[in-house]
């Protein structure tokens, strides 16, 4: 296990490098000059412009500029905007938001989705079954984009239920609503990723062995079939957060959160090239991260994997 | 933006296939005596099942009639998708704009027919390459194994580790930042490469695994050890065996690539004008949601449907080559 | 593998202890077991599958009954009728009764035939990797039957699980307990299984094709083992299978499926001495046979019978030697052909008397 552990750690690193590369190279290789508009209404004045090429290595080869940039970070330190402020402080005051509201919504798409599942899987063709299906249909099919606007519509400006945006402290409670909006294709996915693993492990043998031992019902699905069938499901769940707090992007949008989407937006708009490598290095390694820890349940929930 | 359910499935699909066509050959099934002359193949089992899907006949009827609609447009409309008239700004629907006029007066009907062209060859497009570029990548991982294997799947980590959404909006805003206008094709095309650039790794997944299941076959094995060459085991065994997941996966991805275009042409980054596009208009809608709610209904109900038909195909497609699931 | 040395050390609990068995005396002659006239449908999309009609057998206590035929025969669909476990839908059972010391289950509550399983009836499966739970160890396997229906404490469950290993002689129990399916060999997860059958002493124990997925060395020992838990603890034995090599050493009666019926039924010696149908007889001289080396393997022509479309008349004849017009027309009753036997075959008569 331990020896796995490592050698997955040591395969992170080229991963890592190559994905943060990939969005400094494209960052900074956004076209235009950086530096239009940024004193007013005249250009900059020449020593300004020779000031900040010198402090962002801007006249450094690309590969030198990253691994200048690399090393910084690997120290903690994600850089300093062109006016000075620290990316590290931007971010952390746009991460909180974010991660309250990915969290959010992998409730609702744990909660939801797997009763939904549940409830379909065990029971098989009905009534139940093809509501399920097609508003799981339905929820994949309507982009975010459109749910939420619905939400926001309907719930916030008509019935009067959901604060329409939500304020600058994004409490828990105000998140809920456009946590659900994020949720709202996972969810679907759950549903079915759930229905799927539960309609096929029924007819397991290991399930009719448990009703030939003669075990209650209760214990036959609530032990032997939603075991096996939740380990499908975990792994989804698991990774799926990265993808949430990535995806907060459009969610944020509409409900006017000041998450890393906003940050995001705004950087791209100013070319603040440090601010967006900040933003998306640090999604990315929550999505490494993530990844690993799904690896690693993966081997608690079926004692088949062996890690050697 | 992937489905899991495609996914998983479709790995296990392959050998799945295998254990039915085992079954009946040996008139295991209870139902299916040997001798009774309806020895079906896997596809020729997965078209009569397809054929009985009310599911499959909705969604194949949707299609078409959206194909249709890309190809002529003239054929429901005669009205200008871009003529504005700014005296019939957000005018709700009447016998003479069946959807209404939006912002700058310009008729919501005859853009959202026109839209559909961008929808689908986005989609289309984007699929196309996705699968072709993951499938020759996974193939070559799965059959060479080794380091190649090593080197070409931390490669598709590199991508598949990019948030999707932030991803594309980094990639897009480099190569087309805000404020520059080029023509629609290279609009449209930027928009497919980044959908591409960031979703290959899937298709990539898929197809290794699924080589690395076919190369373990017997017919395999014994077509190297008859000194067949790589190329030749690789397309005339493994490409064969290994499409059912990969066209599965394919249908469903379709749908969701339409949408994510439209999420991309909403935030601004994906089509712009002089494209017609459903993203574009939902995005136009916004602020006016409350004042003229049509323009956000009418192409956004045009999303929902097309991307509902893509994913309800894939549905299909899956349970039917997925004989287990029957 | 086992030895015989590691046999003595074991715990042989005697039958006579047995804390399952009712005091109830046995009424009259009825048997421990009786499954009779069942009919069982398949309903699929192409049509309806007769997979059984009218299905008769028994069995004793402290009898080992065989039940022959192949693949598709029924042998496996009556065991998982009598055990309540069969898929429904697809699977309807239209007529027949199974009687459990005399109680129809048929009609019994869904809560007493739970009662039932594993307690009264205890079945083994074909495939133990696939019958075994893969994320549970052995001992939680069978300490859940124990600790649930037993209601001992986990502490209790876990020495009686390791005493249960020990006696289907599965060395270093203690430590084998603690184990997951998929790290025994066949052989050892064979005898898991028939441990965790054994928990609650159940009085019939059935057991469909319990080697077939076996090595041939294997096999010899798990049908040993099998054959000799069914002696020492007085048991009803329902096998399953369709190898005769099998059925001569350890049954005492044979019961030979066609086509989702009995087509005879007799005790193991008369019907290896002279079978009393021909398809029974078929199946006997398809046996490779060391005295006629050289010779041709006698197969039988034809293939079974589809069930959603089981011919008239006998369903056997497309495939008889012996078949006359008569068999063609009508489906012969299974009759008494000698004391103990029953055959259905319209020319059992001459069957029996040709030497």
């Amino acid at each position: 296990m331990g020896r796995y552990v490592a050698r997955r750690l040591l395969q992170l690193i080229p991963v890592f490098i190559g994905t943060t590369f990939l969005i400094y190279l494209l960052v900074w290789a956004l076209p235009g000059d950086p530096f239009a508009g940024k004193c007013g209404e005249r250009p900059c004045p020449e020593s300004f412009v020779a000031v900040m090429r010198e402090k962002f290595n801007m006249d450094d080869p690309l590969f030198i500029q990253y691994g200048k940039y690399l090393l910084n970070l690997l120290q903690g330190d994600f850089g300093e905007t062109f006016s000075g402020t620290s990316v590290g402080t931007l971010i952390s005051n746009a991460y909180p938001v974010t991660i309250r509201l990915a969290l959010i919504a992998l409730l609702f798409e744990a909660l939801i989705g797997v009763i939904a599942g549940i409830l379909t899987g065990l029971r098989g063709r009905g009534f139940m079954d093809n509501l399920v299906l097609v508003s799981t249909l339905f929820l994949i099919a309507i982009p975010t984009f459109v749910t939420g606007y619905l939400v926001q519509t309907v719930f916030g400006l008509q019935l009067g239920w959901i604060a329409p945006t939500v304020s600058g402290n994004a409490s828990w409670g105000e998140l809920l609503a456009p946590g659900f909006v994020l949720a709202s294709v996972s969810m679907a996915y759950v549903a079915r990723l759930t229905r799927t693993s539960i309609a096929e492990n029924k007819r397991a043998d290991f399930v009719r062995t448990a009703v030939a031992k003669g075990q209650p019902q209760h214990r036959v699905v609530g032990v032997h079939l939603l075991r096996n069938s939740a380990i499908p499901v975990v792994t989804f769940l698991g990774t799926d957060l990265g993808a949430l707090m990535g995806g907060a992007i459009v969610t944020e949008g509409i409900f006017n959160i000041n998450g890393i989407g906003g940050l995001v937006f705004r950087s791209i708009a100013r070319q603040e090239g440090t601010t967006v490598t900040g933003v998306v290095v640090l999604l990315v390694i929550v999505y490494l991260v993530m990844n690993l820890l799904v690896d690693l349940l993966y081997a608690v929930l079926d004692p088949r994997i062996r890690y050697d | 933006m992937t489905d899991p359910t495609a996914a998983a499935s479709a790995g296990k699909m392959e050998t799945r296939a295998q254990e039915e066509i085992t079954a009946e050959g040996h008139g295991a099934r209870p139902g299916g005596g040997a001798d009774d002359g309806k020895q079906r193949s896997l596809w020729g089992d997965a078209w009569v099942s397809l054929r009985r899907r009310p599911i499959f006949i909705i969604s194949a009827v949707i299609i078409l009639f959206l194909t249709v609609m890309a190809l002529f447009p003239g054929l429901f409309t005669s009205v200008d998708p871009t003529k504005a008239d700014l005296s019939l700004a957000r005018q709700t629907p009447s016998a003479d704009a069946w959807f209404g006029y939006d912002q700058q007066g310009r008729d919501i009907y005859a853009r959202v027919i026109h839209g559909v062209r961008a929808s689908l060859v986005v989609g289309v497009l984007a699929t196309l390459g996705t699968v072709l570029l993951g499938s020759l990548v996974g193939l070559f991982a799965g059959f060479y194994g080794g380091w190649l294997d090593a080197i070409l799947s931390r490669f598709a980590d590199v991508f598949f580790g990019l948030p999707f959404v932030l991803g594309a909006i980094v990639i897009l805003s480099t190569f087309n930042p805000p404020g520059t206008s080029y023509g629609p094709v290279r609009i449209i095309f930027q928009v497919i490469f980044s959908i591409v650039v960031l979703s290959w790794p899937v298709t990539m997944r898929i197809m290794r695994s699924a080589a690395l299941t076919a190369k373990q076959q017997d017919y395999v094995k014994a077509a190297r050890a008859l000194g067949a060459s790589p190329t030749r085991i690789i397309f005339r065994h493994l490409l064969p065996n290994t499409l059912a997941p990969v066209l599965v996966y394919g249908s469903i991805a379709l749908g969701t690539y339409i949408a994510l275009e439209a999420t991309l042409s909403f935030l601004g980054v994906g089509l712009r004008t002089p494209v017609v596009s459903w993203g574009v208009m939902i995005s136009d809608a916004k602020e006016l949601i409350r004042i003229a709610p049509h323009m956000l209904l009418f192409p956004a109900g045009a999303l929902a449907v097309t991307v509902l038909a893509f994913v309800m195909l894939g549905d299909a497609v899956r349970d039917a080559l997925d004989p287990k699931m029957r | 593998m086992s030895t015989e040395g590691q046999s003595a050390e074991s715990p042989n609990p005697s039958p006579l202890e047995d804390p399952a068995a009712p005091a109830v005396v046995q009424q009259g002659s009825e048997p421990l077991l009786a499954v009779s006239g069942l009919h069982v449908e398949f309903r699929t999309q192409e049509g309806v599958a007769r997979v059984l009609n009218g299905v008769r057998y028994h069995v004793d206590a402290g009898e080992t009954l065989a039940v022959l035929g192949e693949s598709g025969s029924g042998k496996s669909v009556t065991a998982n009728t009598v055990m309540g476990i069969l898929e429904m839908p697809p699977a309807a059972i239209t007529a027949g009764e199974i009687r459990f010391r005399g109680e129809d289950l048929l009609t019994a509550s869904a809560s007493r035939r739970r009662e039932v399983r594993g307690e009264g009836i205890a079945m083994i499966f074909q495939d133990a990797l696939s019958a075994l739970n893969p994320v549970f160890t052995v001992g939680f396997q069978i300490e859940e039957q124990l600790r649930k229906r037993r209601g001992m404490s986990r502490k209790d469950a876990r020495k009686r699980a390791i005493e249960l290993l020990d006696l289907v002689r599965i060395p270093n129990a203690k430590g084998r307990v603690r184990q997951f399916p998929h790290e025994f060999s066949g052989g050892m997860r064979q005898r898991a299984m028939i441990a965790m059958s054994l928990a609650l002493d159940p009085e019939v124990l059935i057991a469909d094709e319990p080697t077939t997925a076996l090595d041939v060395t294997v096999q010899a020992q798990i049908m040993d083992l099998l054959a000799e838990i069914q002696r020492e603890r007085n048991m009803g034995m329902i096998l399953i299978t369709h190898d005769l090599g099998v059925v001569a050493e350890v049954a005492d009666r044979i019961a030979v499926m066609y086509a989702g019926r009995i087509v005879e039924e007799a005790d193991v010696h008369s019907i290896y001495r002279k079978p009393g149908h021909p398809y029974t007889r078929a199946l006997m001289d398809s046996m490779p046979r060391l005295d006629q080396r050289g010779q041709e393997l006698n197969t039988i022509k034809g293939l079974p019978p589809s069930l959603t479309a089981i011919p008239e008349g006998c369903p056997f004849h497309p495939r008889c030697p012996l078949a006359i017009d008569l068999c063609r027309e009508k489906d012969p009753e299974l009759l008494t052909i000698a004391e103990g036997r029953v055959s259905a075959c319209h020319r059992s008569d001459e069957l029996m008397r040709d030497e």
